[in-house]
Protein backbone atom coordinates (compact mmCIF):
# COMPACT_ATOMS: atom_id res chain seq x y z
CA UNK A 1 0.00 0.00 0.00
CA UNK A 2 2.76 2.36 0.90
CA UNK A 3 4.38 1.61 -2.42
CA UNK A 4 1.26 2.51 -4.34
CA UNK A 5 0.82 5.78 -2.45
CA UNK A 6 4.43 6.56 -3.05
CA UNK A 7 4.06 5.82 -6.70
CA UNK A 8 0.80 7.65 -7.10
CA UNK A 9 2.22 10.51 -5.05
CA UNK A 10 5.15 10.73 -7.36
CA UNK A 11 2.87 10.40 -10.35
CA UNK A 12 0.71 13.26 -9.11
CA UNK A 13 3.71 15.46 -8.52
CA UNK A 14 5.45 14.78 -11.80
CA UNK A 15 3.37 17.04 -14.05
CA UNK A 16 3.39 19.83 -11.47
CA UNK A 17 7.18 20.04 -11.38
CA UNK A 18 8.61 19.50 -14.81
CA UNK A 19 10.87 22.52 -14.50
CA UNK A 20 13.14 21.74 -11.58
CA UNK A 21 15.11 24.90 -12.18
CA UNK A 22 12.33 26.95 -10.61
CA UNK A 23 13.48 28.08 -7.18
CA UNK A 24 10.58 30.31 -6.27
CA UNK A 25 7.06 29.96 -7.50
CA UNK A 26 4.32 32.42 -6.56
CA UNK A 27 0.95 30.93 -7.30
CA UNK A 28 -1.87 33.49 -7.27
CA UNK A 29 -0.60 35.05 -4.08
CA UNK A 30 -3.02 37.43 -2.41
CA UNK A 31 -2.64 39.34 0.81
CA UNK A 32 -5.22 41.38 2.62
CA UNK A 33 -4.24 42.85 5.98
CA UNK A 34 -6.88 42.74 8.63
CA UNK A 35 -5.48 44.52 11.64
CA UNK A 36 -7.95 45.82 14.24
CA UNK A 37 -6.97 49.45 13.70
CA UNK A 38 -7.07 49.24 9.89
CA UNK A 39 -9.47 46.57 8.76
CA UNK A 40 -9.32 45.12 5.28
CA UNK A 41 -6.32 46.62 3.51
CA UNK A 42 -5.92 44.76 0.25
CA UNK A 43 -2.17 44.95 -0.31
CA UNK A 44 -1.62 42.28 -2.96
CA UNK A 45 -4.49 41.42 -5.27
CA UNK A 46 -2.77 38.77 -7.31
CA UNK A 47 0.83 37.94 -8.06
CA UNK A 48 1.81 34.92 -10.09
CA UNK A 49 5.40 34.64 -11.28
CA UNK A 50 8.41 32.42 -10.99
CA UNK A 51 12.09 32.89 -10.26
CA UNK A 52 14.57 30.39 -11.63
CA UNK A 53 17.34 28.96 -9.48
CA UNK A 54 20.32 31.29 -9.50
CA UNK A 55 18.41 34.15 -11.07
CA UNK A 56 18.71 37.77 -9.95
CA UNK A 57 15.32 39.43 -10.10
CA UNK A 58 14.58 43.01 -9.16
CA UNK A 59 11.18 44.21 -7.97
CA UNK A 60 10.14 47.82 -8.45
CA UNK A 61 6.85 49.56 -7.84
CA UNK A 62 5.35 52.73 -6.41
CA UNK A 63 5.72 53.35 -2.67
CA UNK A 64 3.14 51.37 -0.75
CA UNK A 65 2.71 48.95 -3.64
CA UNK A 66 3.25 45.95 -1.39
CA UNK A 67 6.89 45.17 -2.13
CA UNK A 68 7.72 44.60 1.51
CA UNK A 69 4.54 42.61 1.93
CA UNK A 70 5.61 40.39 -0.96
CA UNK A 71 9.08 39.89 0.47
CA UNK A 72 7.79 39.06 3.94
CA UNK A 73 5.39 36.53 2.47
CA UNK A 74 8.25 34.84 0.64
CA UNK A 75 10.36 34.94 3.80
CA UNK A 76 7.64 33.03 5.64
CA UNK A 77 7.08 35.86 8.08
CA UNK A 78 3.59 36.67 6.85
CA UNK A 79 0.70 34.35 6.03
CA UNK A 80 -0.75 34.93 2.61
CA UNK A 81 -4.51 35.31 2.35
CA UNK A 82 -4.84 33.09 -0.70
CA UNK A 83 -2.57 31.28 -3.12
CA UNK A 84 0.79 29.92 -2.13
CA UNK A 85 4.49 30.66 -2.16
CA UNK A 86 6.43 27.59 -3.23
CA UNK A 87 10.16 27.41 -2.63
CA UNK A 88 12.06 24.45 -4.06
CA UNK A 89 8.85 22.52 -4.42
CA UNK A 90 7.59 23.05 -0.86
CA UNK A 91 4.96 25.52 0.20
CA UNK A 92 6.38 28.18 2.48
CA UNK A 93 4.67 28.16 5.88
CA UNK A 94 7.52 29.54 7.99
CA UNK A 95 10.99 30.96 7.42
CA UNK A 96 12.68 28.56 4.96
CA UNK A 97 16.13 27.10 5.59
CA UNK A 98 19.05 28.71 3.82
CA UNK A 99 17.32 32.02 3.19
CA UNK A 100 18.72 35.34 4.31
CA UNK A 101 16.69 38.54 4.44
CA UNK A 102 17.97 42.11 4.53
CA UNK A 103 15.10 44.09 5.98
CA UNK A 104 14.09 47.55 4.92
CA UNK A 105 14.38 48.60 8.57
CA UNK A 106 18.05 47.60 8.48
CA UNK A 107 18.96 49.64 11.57
CA UNK A 108 16.36 47.98 13.72
CA UNK A 109 17.30 44.52 12.47
CA UNK A 110 20.70 44.68 14.18
CA UNK A 111 21.00 43.60 17.80
CA UNK A 112 22.08 46.74 19.67
CA UNK A 113 23.55 44.76 22.58
CA UNK A 114 26.00 42.99 20.32
CA UNK A 115 29.00 44.27 18.45
CA UNK A 116 29.03 44.23 14.67
CA UNK A 117 31.08 41.03 14.76
CA UNK A 118 28.68 39.31 17.16
CA UNK A 119 25.72 40.33 15.00
CA UNK A 120 27.22 38.69 11.94
CA UNK A 121 28.48 35.71 13.88
CA UNK A 122 25.23 34.72 15.57
CA UNK A 123 23.58 33.03 12.56
CA UNK A 124 26.87 31.25 11.85
CA UNK A 125 26.95 29.92 15.42
CA UNK A 126 23.48 28.57 14.86
CA UNK A 127 24.76 26.79 11.76
CA UNK A 128 27.35 25.09 13.96
CA UNK A 129 30.37 26.54 12.18
CA UNK A 130 33.54 26.23 14.31
CA UNK A 131 34.97 29.33 15.90
CA UNK A 132 38.04 29.91 13.75
CA UNK A 133 36.06 29.52 10.57
CA UNK A 134 33.37 31.85 11.87
CA UNK A 135 35.94 34.51 12.52
CA UNK A 136 37.31 34.17 9.05
CA UNK A 137 33.86 34.37 7.44
CA UNK A 138 32.94 37.45 9.46
CA UNK A 139 36.20 39.14 8.54
CA UNK A 140 35.70 38.37 4.87
CA UNK A 141 32.11 39.62 4.87
CA UNK A 142 33.13 42.83 6.61
CA UNK A 143 35.92 43.34 4.15
CA UNK A 144 33.51 42.97 1.26
CA UNK A 145 31.33 45.76 2.56
CA UNK A 146 34.48 47.74 3.56
CA UNK A 147 33.68 47.81 7.24
CA UNK A 148 36.61 45.88 8.72
CA UNK A 149 37.47 48.67 11.11
CA UNK A 150 33.97 48.68 12.65
CA UNK A 151 33.98 45.03 13.73
CA UNK A 152 34.16 45.67 17.45
CA UNK A 153 31.76 48.60 17.49
CA UNK A 154 28.09 48.50 18.33
CA UNK A 155 25.56 49.15 15.55
CA UNK A 156 24.26 52.33 17.18
CA UNK A 157 27.74 53.83 16.97
CA UNK A 158 27.59 53.62 13.18
CA UNK A 159 25.95 55.81 10.55
CA UNK A 160 22.81 54.63 8.75
CA UNK A 161 24.75 53.59 5.68
CA UNK A 162 27.22 51.63 7.77
CA UNK A 163 24.41 49.87 9.60
CA UNK A 164 22.92 48.90 6.29
CA UNK A 165 26.23 47.42 5.22
CA UNK A 166 26.42 45.42 8.46
CA UNK A 167 23.01 43.94 7.69
CA UNK A 168 24.25 43.05 4.21
CA UNK A 169 27.46 41.55 5.62
CA UNK A 170 25.42 39.40 7.97
CA UNK A 171 23.36 38.10 5.06
CA UNK A 172 26.32 37.28 2.83
CA UNK A 173 28.36 35.68 5.64
CA UNK A 174 25.41 33.32 6.09
CA UNK A 175 25.96 32.08 2.51
CA UNK A 176 22.27 31.66 1.74
CA UNK A 177 20.80 29.86 -1.26
CA UNK A 178 18.10 32.51 -1.52
CA UNK A 179 18.75 36.13 -0.67
CA UNK A 180 15.91 38.62 -0.22
CA UNK A 181 16.83 42.28 -0.02
CA UNK A 182 14.37 45.08 0.70
CA UNK A 183 15.75 48.42 -0.53
CA UNK A 184 19.12 47.52 0.94
CA UNK A 185 21.00 50.52 -0.43
CA UNK A 186 18.50 53.22 0.45
CA UNK A 187 20.76 54.88 3.03
CA UNK A 188 24.20 54.63 1.45
CA UNK A 189 25.94 57.31 -0.57
CA UNK A 190 26.22 57.05 -4.35
CA UNK A 191 29.81 55.85 -4.36
CA UNK A 192 29.24 53.06 -1.82
CA UNK A 193 26.03 52.24 -3.57
CA UNK A 194 27.79 51.57 -6.85
CA UNK A 195 30.32 49.39 -5.03
CA UNK A 196 27.62 47.44 -3.25
CA UNK A 197 25.72 46.91 -6.49
CA UNK A 198 28.81 45.36 -8.00
CA UNK A 199 29.29 43.35 -4.83
CA UNK A 200 25.79 41.90 -5.13
CA UNK A 201 26.41 41.06 -8.79
CA UNK A 202 29.71 39.35 -8.06
CA UNK A 203 28.41 37.45 -5.03
CA UNK A 204 25.45 36.35 -7.02
CA UNK A 205 27.74 35.03 -9.74
CA UNK A 206 30.16 33.30 -7.38
CA UNK A 207 27.69 31.79 -4.98
CA UNK A 208 25.01 30.92 -7.49
CA UNK A 209 22.47 32.33 -5.05
CA UNK A 210 18.93 33.22 -6.09
CA UNK A 211 18.35 36.90 -5.39
CA UNK A 212 15.15 38.87 -5.11
CA UNK A 213 16.01 42.51 -4.84
CA UNK A 214 13.46 45.20 -4.02
CA UNK A 215 14.40 48.75 -4.91
CA UNK A 216 12.75 52.03 -5.76
CA UNK A 217 15.66 52.99 -7.99
CA UNK A 218 14.92 52.18 -11.63
CA UNK A 219 18.55 52.46 -12.78
CA UNK A 220 19.60 50.10 -10.05
CA UNK A 221 16.90 47.60 -10.97
CA UNK A 222 17.94 47.52 -14.62
CA UNK A 223 21.65 47.49 -13.82
CA UNK A 224 21.39 44.61 -11.36
CA UNK A 225 18.59 42.42 -12.58
CA UNK A 226 18.17 39.85 -15.26
CA UNK A 227 14.51 40.60 -14.94
CA UNK A 228 12.63 43.51 -13.49
CA UNK A 229 9.23 42.81 -12.02
CA UNK A 230 7.18 46.00 -12.14
CA UNK A 231 4.29 46.15 -9.72
CA UNK A 232 1.15 48.24 -10.05
CA UNK A 233 -0.02 50.41 -7.17
CA UNK A 234 -2.14 48.94 -4.43
CA UNK A 235 -3.97 46.50 -4.60
CA UNK A 236 -0.99 45.07 -6.39
CA UNK A 237 -0.91 43.06 -9.58
CA UNK A 238 1.97 42.51 -11.99
CA UNK A 239 2.39 45.49 -14.34
CA UNK A 240 5.01 43.84 -16.46
CA UNK A 241 7.77 41.30 -16.19
CA UNK A 242 10.61 43.06 -18.05
CA UNK A 243 13.44 40.90 -19.33
CA UNK A 244 16.79 42.68 -19.07
CA UNK A 245 18.70 41.52 -22.15
CA UNK A 246 21.96 43.20 -21.25
CA UNK A 247 25.23 41.25 -21.39
CA UNK A 248 25.92 39.32 -18.16
CA UNK A 249 29.19 41.14 -17.55
CA UNK A 250 28.09 44.48 -16.17
CA UNK A 251 30.14 47.49 -15.40
CA UNK A 252 29.09 50.79 -13.89
CA UNK A 253 30.48 52.77 -16.83
CA UNK A 254 29.91 50.71 -19.96
CA UNK A 255 26.62 49.13 -18.98
CA UNK A 256 25.06 52.38 -17.96
CA UNK A 257 26.05 54.03 -21.21
CA UNK A 258 24.80 51.11 -23.30
CA UNK A 259 21.89 52.34 -25.50
CA UNK A 260 19.93 49.22 -24.57
CA UNK A 261 20.29 50.16 -20.89
CA UNK A 262 18.74 53.52 -21.70
CA UNK A 263 15.84 51.90 -23.54
CA UNK A 264 15.09 49.46 -20.73
CA UNK A 265 15.40 52.18 -18.16
CA UNK A 266 12.99 54.36 -20.14
CA UNK A 267 10.56 51.51 -20.48
CA UNK A 268 10.54 50.71 -16.75
CA UNK A 269 10.27 54.41 -15.95
CA UNK A 270 7.25 54.66 -18.20
CA UNK A 271 5.66 51.64 -16.51
CA UNK A 272 6.19 53.11 -13.06
CA UNK A 273 4.71 56.43 -14.15
CA UNK A 274 1.67 54.62 -15.44
CA UNK A 275 1.45 52.57 -12.25
CA UNK A 276 1.59 55.75 -10.18
CA UNK A 277 -1.24 57.26 -12.22
CA UNK A 278 -3.27 54.23 -11.21
CA UNK A 279 -3.17 52.51 -14.56
CA UNK A 280 -3.18 48.75 -14.24
CA UNK A 281 -3.28 45.74 -16.54
CA UNK A 282 -6.53 44.56 -14.95
CA UNK A 283 -7.94 48.03 -15.63
CA UNK A 284 -11.11 46.85 -17.25
CA UNK A 285 -11.90 44.81 -14.16
CA UNK A 286 -11.13 47.81 -11.96
CA UNK A 287 -13.34 50.07 -14.04
CA UNK A 288 -16.17 47.57 -13.94
CA UNK A 289 -15.90 47.54 -10.17
CA UNK A 290 -15.71 51.31 -9.89
CA UNK A 291 -18.73 52.05 -12.06
CA UNK B 1 40.41 66.03 37.71
CA UNK B 2 38.28 69.15 37.90
CA UNK B 3 35.41 67.19 36.49
CA UNK B 4 35.92 64.54 39.15
CA UNK B 5 35.88 67.15 41.92
CA UNK B 6 32.74 68.62 40.45
CA UNK B 7 31.05 65.23 40.33
CA UNK B 8 31.96 64.47 43.96
CA UNK B 9 30.74 67.93 44.85
CA UNK B 10 27.35 67.20 43.34
CA UNK B 11 27.09 63.85 45.09
CA UNK B 12 28.17 65.08 48.50
CA UNK B 13 26.82 68.62 48.39
CA UNK B 14 23.27 68.11 49.56
CA UNK B 15 24.08 65.47 52.23
CA UNK B 16 26.69 67.78 53.72
CA UNK B 17 24.23 70.67 53.83
CA UNK B 18 21.56 68.52 55.45
CA UNK B 19 23.94 67.11 58.03
CA UNK B 20 25.18 70.59 58.89
CA UNK B 21 21.61 71.78 59.28
CA UNK B 22 20.82 68.78 61.49
CA UNK B 23 23.97 69.33 63.55
CA UNK B 24 23.26 72.96 64.35
CA UNK B 25 19.51 72.63 64.43
CA UNK B 26 19.67 69.91 67.05
CA UNK B 27 22.71 71.21 68.95
CA UNK B 28 20.80 72.72 71.87
CA UNK B 29 17.88 70.34 71.77
CA UNK B 30 16.66 69.15 75.13
CA UNK B 31 13.78 67.12 73.74
CA UNK B 32 14.40 63.44 74.51
CA UNK B 33 13.03 62.50 71.05
CA UNK B 34 15.38 64.84 69.18
CA UNK B 35 18.78 64.35 70.76
CA UNK B 36 21.60 66.50 69.38
CA UNK B 37 23.37 64.93 66.42
CA UNK B 38 26.60 65.05 68.40
CA UNK B 39 25.04 62.73 71.02
CA UNK B 40 23.83 60.37 68.34
CA UNK B 41 27.27 60.15 66.80
CA UNK B 42 28.86 59.63 70.21
CA UNK B 43 26.68 56.62 70.88
CA UNK B 44 27.38 55.18 67.45
CA UNK B 45 30.56 53.14 68.18
CA UNK B 46 29.23 51.64 71.38
CA UNK B 47 25.93 50.71 69.73
CA UNK B 48 27.15 49.23 66.46
CA UNK B 49 29.76 46.86 67.77
CA UNK B 50 30.99 44.01 65.63
CA UNK B 51 28.80 41.62 67.65
CA UNK B 52 25.75 43.64 66.84
CA UNK B 53 26.64 43.90 63.18
CA UNK B 54 27.05 40.13 62.96
CA UNK B 55 23.97 39.47 65.07
CA UNK B 56 21.59 42.04 63.58
CA UNK B 57 22.79 43.61 60.36
CA UNK B 58 24.11 40.54 58.58
CA UNK B 59 21.01 38.39 59.12
CA UNK B 60 18.80 41.21 57.85
CA UNK B 61 20.93 41.67 54.76
CA UNK B 62 21.10 37.94 54.16
CA UNK B 63 17.31 37.66 54.25
CA UNK B 64 17.03 40.62 51.91
CA UNK B 65 19.56 39.07 49.56
CA UNK B 66 17.84 35.70 49.48
CA UNK B 67 14.36 37.17 49.11
CA UNK B 68 15.39 39.62 46.41
CA UNK B 69 17.42 36.97 44.59
CA UNK B 70 14.45 34.58 44.59
CA UNK B 71 12.21 37.35 43.28
CA UNK B 72 14.65 38.15 40.47
CA UNK B 73 14.92 34.53 39.34
CA UNK B 74 11.22 33.71 39.61
CA UNK B 75 10.19 37.10 38.19
CA UNK B 76 12.37 36.77 35.11
CA UNK B 77 11.42 33.15 34.44
CA UNK B 78 7.68 33.69 34.89
CA UNK B 79 7.75 37.10 33.23
CA UNK B 80 9.50 35.77 30.15
CA UNK B 81 7.10 32.86 29.86
CA UNK B 82 4.08 35.14 30.21
CA UNK B 83 5.55 37.72 27.85
CA UNK B 84 6.20 35.15 25.15
CA UNK B 85 2.90 33.27 25.39
CA UNK B 86 -0.33 35.08 24.55
CA UNK B 87 -2.34 32.25 26.12
CA UNK B 88 -0.46 32.46 29.38
CA UNK B 89 -0.86 36.22 29.31
CA UNK B 90 -4.61 36.08 28.84
CA UNK B 91 -4.86 33.60 31.69
CA UNK B 92 -2.65 35.46 34.15
CA UNK B 93 -3.58 39.08 33.44
CA UNK B 94 -6.42 39.45 35.99
CA UNK B 95 -4.42 37.67 38.68
CA UNK B 96 -1.40 39.86 38.09
CA UNK B 97 -3.51 43.01 38.24
CA UNK B 98 -4.99 41.83 41.53
CA UNK B 99 -1.65 41.14 43.19
CA UNK B 100 -0.16 44.32 41.86
CA UNK B 101 -2.87 46.26 43.70
CA UNK B 102 -2.20 44.59 47.06
CA UNK B 103 0.33 46.60 49.11
CA UNK B 104 3.15 44.23 50.08
CA UNK B 105 3.06 44.91 53.88
CA UNK B 106 -0.46 43.47 53.93
CA UNK B 107 1.16 40.15 53.13
CA UNK B 108 2.88 40.04 56.51
CA UNK B 109 -0.02 38.85 58.70
CA UNK B 110 -1.12 36.37 56.04
CA UNK B 111 2.33 34.87 55.70
CA UNK B 112 2.65 34.86 59.50
CA UNK B 113 -0.34 32.53 59.59
CA UNK B 114 1.22 30.02 57.23
CA UNK B 115 4.97 30.24 57.70
CA UNK B 116 5.20 31.66 61.20
CA UNK B 117 7.24 34.70 61.96
CA UNK B 118 9.87 33.56 64.40
CA UNK B 119 12.20 31.96 61.86
CA UNK B 120 13.65 33.18 58.61
CA UNK B 121 11.15 31.52 56.32
CA UNK B 122 8.25 33.91 56.81
CA UNK B 123 10.50 36.95 56.47
CA UNK B 124 12.14 35.71 53.29
CA UNK B 125 8.79 34.83 51.78
CA UNK B 126 7.51 38.31 52.59
CA UNK B 127 10.50 40.00 50.96
CA UNK B 128 10.43 37.70 47.92
CA UNK B 129 6.69 38.16 47.33
CA UNK B 130 6.90 41.92 47.70
CA UNK B 131 9.85 42.12 45.31
CA UNK B 132 8.35 39.75 42.79
CA UNK B 133 5.67 41.94 41.18
CA UNK B 134 7.70 44.85 39.87
CA UNK B 135 10.23 42.47 38.32
CA UNK B 136 7.58 40.15 36.94
CA UNK B 137 5.42 42.88 35.41
CA UNK B 138 8.37 44.75 33.95
CA UNK B 139 9.81 41.57 32.47
CA UNK B 140 6.47 40.85 30.78
CA UNK B 141 6.42 44.35 29.30
CA UNK B 142 10.07 44.17 28.30
CA UNK B 143 9.61 40.87 26.50
CA UNK B 144 6.47 42.09 24.75
CA UNK B 145 8.04 45.37 23.74
CA UNK B 146 10.88 43.71 21.86
CA UNK B 147 11.50 45.33 18.46
CA UNK B 148 9.49 43.19 15.98
CA UNK B 149 12.18 43.42 13.29
CA UNK B 150 14.60 41.77 15.70
CA UNK B 151 12.12 38.96 16.23
CA UNK B 152 11.80 38.57 12.46
CA UNK B 153 15.58 38.54 12.10
CA UNK B 154 15.87 35.80 14.73
CA UNK B 155 13.17 33.80 12.99
CA UNK B 156 14.54 34.12 9.50
CA UNK B 157 18.02 33.07 10.62
CA UNK B 158 16.42 30.09 12.39
CA UNK B 159 17.85 30.85 15.79
CA UNK B 160 17.02 28.02 18.17
CA UNK B 161 14.58 28.83 20.99
CA UNK B 162 17.47 28.72 23.42
CA UNK B 163 19.61 31.19 21.45
CA UNK B 164 16.60 33.38 20.86
CA UNK B 165 16.03 33.52 24.61
CA UNK B 166 19.63 34.18 25.61
CA UNK B 167 20.77 36.42 22.76
CA UNK B 168 17.57 38.18 21.75
CA UNK B 169 14.68 38.12 24.22
CA UNK B 170 16.47 38.56 27.55
CA UNK B 171 18.93 41.27 26.43
CA UNK B 172 16.06 43.06 24.71
CA UNK B 173 14.01 42.99 27.90
CA UNK B 174 16.93 43.79 30.19
CA UNK B 175 16.35 47.56 30.43
CA UNK B 176 12.84 46.94 31.71
CA UNK B 177 14.01 44.11 33.95
CA UNK B 178 16.47 46.49 35.59
CA UNK B 179 13.77 49.10 36.07
CA UNK B 180 11.66 46.49 37.84
CA UNK B 181 14.56 45.25 39.92
CA UNK B 182 15.35 48.75 41.11
CA UNK B 183 11.79 49.24 42.34
CA UNK B 184 11.92 45.81 43.94
CA UNK B 185 15.09 46.57 45.81
CA UNK B 186 13.57 49.55 47.61
CA UNK B 187 10.44 47.55 48.39
CA UNK B 188 12.74 44.80 49.65
CA UNK B 189 14.51 47.11 52.09
CA UNK B 190 11.17 48.30 53.46
CA UNK B 191 9.93 44.73 53.85
CA UNK B 192 13.22 43.68 55.44
CA UNK B 193 12.46 46.11 58.26
CA UNK B 194 8.74 45.49 58.47
CA UNK B 195 9.14 41.73 58.57
CA UNK B 196 11.21 42.07 61.74
CA UNK B 197 8.62 44.08 63.64
CA UNK B 198 6.50 41.07 64.46
CA UNK B 199 7.40 38.66 67.23
CA UNK B 200 10.71 38.44 69.04
CA UNK B 201 13.51 38.90 66.58
CA UNK B 202 17.03 39.86 65.83
CA UNK B 203 17.79 42.06 62.92
CA UNK B 204 18.28 45.67 61.99
CA UNK B 205 14.60 46.57 62.00
CA UNK B 206 14.03 44.66 65.24
CA UNK B 207 16.97 46.42 66.86
CA UNK B 208 15.60 49.85 66.00
CA UNK B 209 12.21 48.97 67.49
CA UNK B 210 13.80 47.55 70.64
CA UNK B 211 15.82 50.75 71.13
CA UNK B 212 12.66 52.76 70.75
CA UNK B 213 10.71 50.60 73.21
CA UNK B 214 13.44 50.87 75.81
CA UNK B 215 13.70 54.65 75.33
CA UNK B 216 17.26 54.40 73.99
CA UNK B 217 16.48 57.23 71.63
CA UNK B 218 20.00 58.19 70.43
CA UNK B 219 20.62 54.49 69.72
CA UNK B 220 17.38 54.35 67.77
CA UNK B 221 18.59 57.24 65.64
CA UNK B 222 21.89 55.50 64.94
CA UNK B 223 19.86 52.54 63.69
CA UNK B 224 18.00 54.79 61.30
CA UNK B 225 21.31 56.15 60.04
CA UNK B 226 22.68 52.64 59.51
CA UNK B 227 19.57 51.75 57.55
CA UNK B 228 19.99 54.82 55.38
CA UNK B 229 23.64 54.01 54.73
CA UNK B 230 22.72 50.48 53.71
CA UNK B 231 20.19 51.93 51.29
CA UNK B 232 22.87 54.13 49.71
CA UNK B 233 25.28 51.20 49.52
CA UNK B 234 22.73 48.94 47.83
CA UNK B 235 21.73 51.61 45.34
CA UNK B 236 25.39 52.15 44.43
CA UNK B 237 25.99 48.43 43.99
CA UNK B 238 22.90 48.19 41.82
CA UNK B 239 24.08 51.09 39.69
CA UNK B 240 27.47 49.46 39.16
CA UNK B 241 25.88 46.21 37.97
CA UNK B 242 23.40 48.08 35.80
CA UNK B 243 26.08 50.22 34.16
CA UNK B 244 28.00 47.11 33.27
CA UNK B 245 25.11 45.13 31.89
CA UNK B 246 23.25 47.97 30.20
CA UNK B 247 26.24 49.80 28.76
CA UNK B 248 24.84 49.31 25.25
CA UNK B 249 21.48 50.76 26.26
CA UNK B 250 22.96 53.80 27.95
CA UNK B 251 25.23 54.43 24.96
CA UNK B 252 22.39 54.04 22.48
CA UNK B 253 20.17 56.41 24.44
CA UNK B 254 22.89 59.04 24.65
CA UNK B 255 23.46 58.93 20.90
CA UNK B 256 19.74 59.09 20.16
CA UNK B 257 19.35 62.12 22.40
CA UNK B 258 22.43 63.81 21.04
CA UNK B 259 21.29 63.39 17.44
N1 LIG C 1 0.52 45.39 9.20
C1 LIG C 1 -0.22 46.07 8.30
N2 LIG C 1 -1.53 46.31 8.52
C2 LIG C 1 -2.28 46.97 7.64
N3 LIG C 1 -1.82 47.46 6.48
C3 LIG C 1 -0.53 47.28 6.19
C4 LIG C 1 0.35 46.58 7.08
N4 LIG C 1 1.58 46.55 6.53
C5 LIG C 1 1.47 47.20 5.36
N5 LIG C 1 0.22 47.64 5.15
C6 LIG C 1 -0.27 48.35 3.97
O1 LIG C 1 -0.04 47.53 2.85
C7 LIG C 1 0.39 48.31 1.75
C8 LIG C 1 1.70 47.78 1.21
O2 LIG C 1 2.72 47.99 2.18
P1 LIG C 1 4.23 47.60 1.92
O3 LIG C 1 5.00 47.96 3.12
O4 LIG C 1 4.29 46.18 1.48
O5 LIG C 1 4.61 48.58 0.71
P2 LIG C 1 6.03 48.82 0.01
O6 LIG C 1 5.83 48.62 -1.44
O7 LIG C 1 7.08 48.04 0.67
O8 LIG C 1 6.25 50.36 0.29
P3 LIG C 1 7.63 51.17 0.39
O9 LIG C 1 8.14 51.34 -0.99
O10 LIG C 1 7.23 52.49 0.98
O11 LIG C 1 8.54 50.38 1.27
C9 LIG C 1 0.48 49.74 2.24
O12 LIG C 1 -0.67 50.41 1.83
C10 LIG C 1 0.51 49.61 3.73
O13 LIG C 1 -0.10 50.71 4.32
MG1 LIG D 1 8.75 48.46 1.71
Amino acid sequence: MSITTMLSGRGAQAPAAPKTDVALDLRNVQKTYDTPGRPHVEAIRNLDFQVRRGELVCVVGPSGAGKTTLLRSIAGLLDVTAGEVVLDGTTVTGPPEGMAVVFQEYGRSLFPWMTVRQNIELPLKEKGIPKAERREKVDRALEEVSLSEAAEQHPWQLSGGMQQRVAIARAIAFEPTVLLMDEPFAAVDAQTRAELEDLVRSLWKHLGVTVLFVTHDIDEAVYLGERVIVLSNRPTVLMEDVKVDLPPERDQLTTRSDPRFGELRGHVYELIQRAKRGERPDETAAVDKGV
Amino acid sequence: MIRFLKATGYVLGLPVILLTAWWFGSANSTSPFWPPLSTIIETFPSTWTWDRIVGDVFPSLARLGIGFGLAVVVGIVLGTAIGLSPTLRALSEPVLEFFRAVPPPVLVPIIALFAGYTGWLGKIVTIALGCLWPILLNTVEGVRGLEPVLGDTAKSYHLSPWRRLVFVVLPGASPRIFTGARQSLSIGVILMVISELFGANRGLGAAIVQFQRSFAIPQMWTGVIVLGLIGVLLATLFKVVENRMLAWYVGQRQIERGA
